[in-house]
């Protein structure tokens, strides 16, 4: 059945320079003396460190859980030592250092038990635990976690399972080697995919600049026993885009608002479906890649390394030529300059270039926007870069909103056309991010305005309770004085009008602790009256019988002087 | 001619009668401006604008009685937004902006008096009498109102440093370089 393409719109056809890579076979790198294994190394949650500086770990080992379901474990590249759980810089273009296990390798490259399984008697579920725990992730550079990819939308039915090949990014070969060399690992992997989204069709999309690895491809498809098709889409830069792909394939055009299984179709690279094999089928969990060297290299090449190894440890395999001044990670339309060259390979380093002022020249100046309209056809998206840069430059975030700043996917093709050489995409990415702190920024304003809010409640609330306790005790006070025969008439009428407000209470609280202690000086007896003698005893109570009627007079002599006060 | 006024008086009577029920069903709770002005205040009631809190600070500038530059948090950033909601004239921040902060707990030196626990606007402290306290850094709004209280002085504001999860790109600027003209 011959497939129907469909077309995206834009895109640019950009010199491939894919030949010098893919010359040789995959390689096999070295394993290095010392690993640094980033733990965040995938879209979602921070995992976090199992083990600690000290411990022995073997290769395959688990150093990083998953802390929710969008996350994925990371694991020990080889055996070895844990020297230190400790910031270091990563492949990130910020070259911030993040939390990392510190791997020094023994050499004996010593396996964890590994757990072949059949995953046909595993629920769906197990599988997508095992995904998780195995680290797999989008190996095309986005490093979504697959296991949560691999959910249907519950109203949708699965129509298209889109697999993608299609590496259409410049200097890059990464998943044509693999295609070549291990097809019937990447064939079964996708049939793990299929068997949990149960699509309709699987297709798998190559660029039609890669007929080796189509050839390979099919053959594998037909070796194994699948229905899949296989299927050139023409090269053209970003075919490989998910969202172009599954346009290019199906026809159907994912929205923004929307998730592509609820159109029906989902989207994984060929490199994931193959780590998802692996992982299943032999119990080894995502612990190298393959990443091509390649650019301004005597020896441009595809080598399988382990992941953690240091940057500057895997460019030495290609041998940079002299005048080579930077090197890139990703490819050169999306890639970014990698700020230090002792961050290590992580799940996302799918090509390092090395790049000379002669491969890449030096951005020309940049000029005034000319409103051409260039960038606009160029982009996959149909996004009008122009305006989006406009408003990028002038800070005005809510309009880069409207015209729809996040459907960019920041693949380059408006800068690559751009007659004026405006940096459009860096101007995206900064409004981006600007955008993102601030949603940050207002999220946390009002978790703090709802905290300070409860915390005012909370403080009211306390306050009128305290006046409400104390007010009832004062009542309580009065009423018991109420009830004996009482001289104290005076104190409590303000008692009982307490509960009214509070001021009162105040006062009647304050009422009932003086009298509380009048009474307890009251109740006081001098220490020295234990252990006396009956002649004694009988001397004290002569002397009290002579002071009570004094002590009753004592009580009105100072009442009487402020009443004569007040009448004057 | 009696139709005619009996006609709109009928229609005075029923159009009266529908604006007094919308007044009672939809009536405005509070001044909306003040909502308005308090979503673009940081939040972070640190009162350094002179009023107790943003949503104040908020009713005062609604008012008319506060000036729109005295919330040193927010920056020029936020002064920049109350003039454009408010149609007044930006103005220089009274204060100098500071980078975002959080407020860090010297534990060692911290006796438990519960002083900052009480200060604090957003309840971001944890600890008891005469325990150890600390800050959740996360709920911290870096405020400083619980630096004064503190009889010990081990509480110090620290600026949030850069980490992967708040870095952002920068704004593209490039160097000018002069033109060399051949002499």
């Amino acid at each position: 059945m011959l497939q129907q393409l469909f077309k995206f719109k834009g895109g640019v056809k950009p010199a491939t320079n894919k030949a010098p890579s893919v010359q040789a076979p995959i390689g096999i790198a070295p394993v290095p003396p010392l690993l640094v294994v980033p733990l965040h190394q995938s879209i979602g949650g921070q995992p976090q460190p199992l083990v600690a500086a000290g411990e022995h770990v073997l290769k395959g080992q688990r150093i990083g859980a998953a802390d929710k379901w969008v996350s994925a474990a990371v694991h020990a590249p080889t055996s070895g030592t844990v020297i230190a759980v400790e910031e270091r810089i990563t492949a990130h273009p910020s070259g911030l250092p993040t939390l990392s296990v510190v791997i020094e390798a023994d050499g004996k490259d010593e396996w964890i038990e590994r757990q072949p399984l059949d995953y046909a008697s595993l629920e769906p579920e197990q599988v997508r635990e095992i995904l998780r725990d195995s680290g797999v992730v989008g190996l095309g550079g986005a490093v979504f976690p697959s296991h949560v990819k691999t959910e249907a939308a519950k109203a949708v039915p699965m129509e298209e399972l889109v697999i993608n090949g299609a590496e259409c990014e410049p200097f890059m070969t990464c998943d044509d080697l693999l295609m070549r060399e291990r097809p019937e690992g990447i064939v079964r992997g996708i049939a793990i995919f299929r068997d949990l989204l149960k699509p309709k069709r699987v297709l798998i999309g190559i660029e039609d600049n890669k007929p080796e690895a189509i050839d390979a491809m099919r053959q594998a498809v037909e070796a194994v026993g699948e229905d899949f098709e296989v299927v050139g889409v023409p090269t053209r830069y970003p075919a490989g885009g998910a969202k172009q792909l599954i346009r290019v394939l199906t026809g159907k055009e994912i929205p923004a608002a929307k998730r592509s299984p609820e159109m029906g179709v989902q989207c994984f690279n060929v490199a994931t479906a193959y780590t998802a094999w692996r992982a299943i089928a032999f119990g080894e969990p995502v612990i190298s890649r393959i990443v091509t060297l390649t650019g301004n290299v005597e020896q441009a090449r595809n080598w399988e390394v382990r992941l953690g190894t240091p940057i500057q440890d895997v460019i030495k395999l290609a041998e940079p030529k002299a005048d080579t001044n930077r090197f890139l990670m990703g490819g050169p339309m999306m890639g970014f300059d990698i700020p230090d060259l002792a961050a290590p390979v992580v799940k996302a380093t799918n090509c390092l270039i090395a790049g000379s002022p002669k491969l890449f020249p030096p951005p020309a100046p940049e000029m005034p926007c000319i409103r051409c309209g260039a960038c606009a056809q160029a982009c996959p998206h149909e996004l009008q870069p122009f305006e989006l840069y406009w408003f990028s430059r002038a800070r005005n975030f809510g309009k880069t909103q409207e015209y729809n700043l996040f459907d960019c996917i920041e693949c380059g093709c408006c800068s690559y056309v751009c007659p004026s050489h405006i940096p459009l995409v860096q101007y995206f990415r900064f409004a981006k991010s600007e955008i993102w702190t601030r949603e940050r920024d207002k999220s946390q304003a009002d978790a703090a305005k709802a905290r300070f809010e409860f915390r005012n409640e909370r403080e009211e609330r306390e306050k009128a309770e305290k006046a409400e306790r104390l007010a009832r005790a004062a009542a309580a006070k009065a009423a018991e004085k109420k009830a004996a025969p009482a001289e104290t008439t005076a104190s409590a009428e303000p008692a009982t009008a307490a509960p009214v407000d509070a001021e009162a209470a105040k006062k009647a609280a304050i009422a009932a602790a003086m009298e509380r202690a009048r009474q307890q000086r009251e109740a006081v007896q001098p220490k020295n009256t234990d252990g006396l003698t009956v002649a004694q005893r009988k001397e004290i109570a002569e002397i009290e019988a002579r002071r009570a009627p004094l002590q009753a007079e004592q009580p009105t002599a100072p009442a009487q002087a402020p009443d004569a006060g007040g009448q004057q | 001619m009696l139709t005619a006024i009996l006609i709109m008086a009928l229609g005075a009577v029923i159009l009266g009668a529908a604006l007094g029920y919308a007044s009672i069903k939809f009536k405005v709770e509070g001044n909306p401006l003040v909502e308005k002005i308090d979503a673009i205040l940081p939040q972070t009631q640190c009162g350094q604008c002179g009023y107790p809190g943003c949503k104040p600070y908020a009713e005062a500038i609604a008012e008319g009685e506060a000036d729109i530059n005295r919330c040193p948090p927010g920056g020029m950033e936020g002064v920049r937004k109350l003039a454009d909601l408010l149609g007044r004239e930006v103005k220089p921040l009274d204060a100098e902006e500071k980078p975002k902060q959080v407020a860090i707990i010297d534990e060692q030196l911290c006796i438990g008096c519960t002083l900052c626990i009480q200060a604090c606007p957003v309840d971001a402290i944890v600890g008891a009498a005469k325990q150890m306290h600390t800050i959740v850094e996360s709920l911290c709004t870096g405020c400083e109102l619980c630096v004064k209280p503190c009889p010990v002085e081990c509480i110090r504001m620290e600026p949030i440093p850069e980490k992967i999860d708040n870095w952002k790109w920068k704004y593209p600027v490039f160097e000018i370089k002069p033109v060399r003209r051949a002499a």
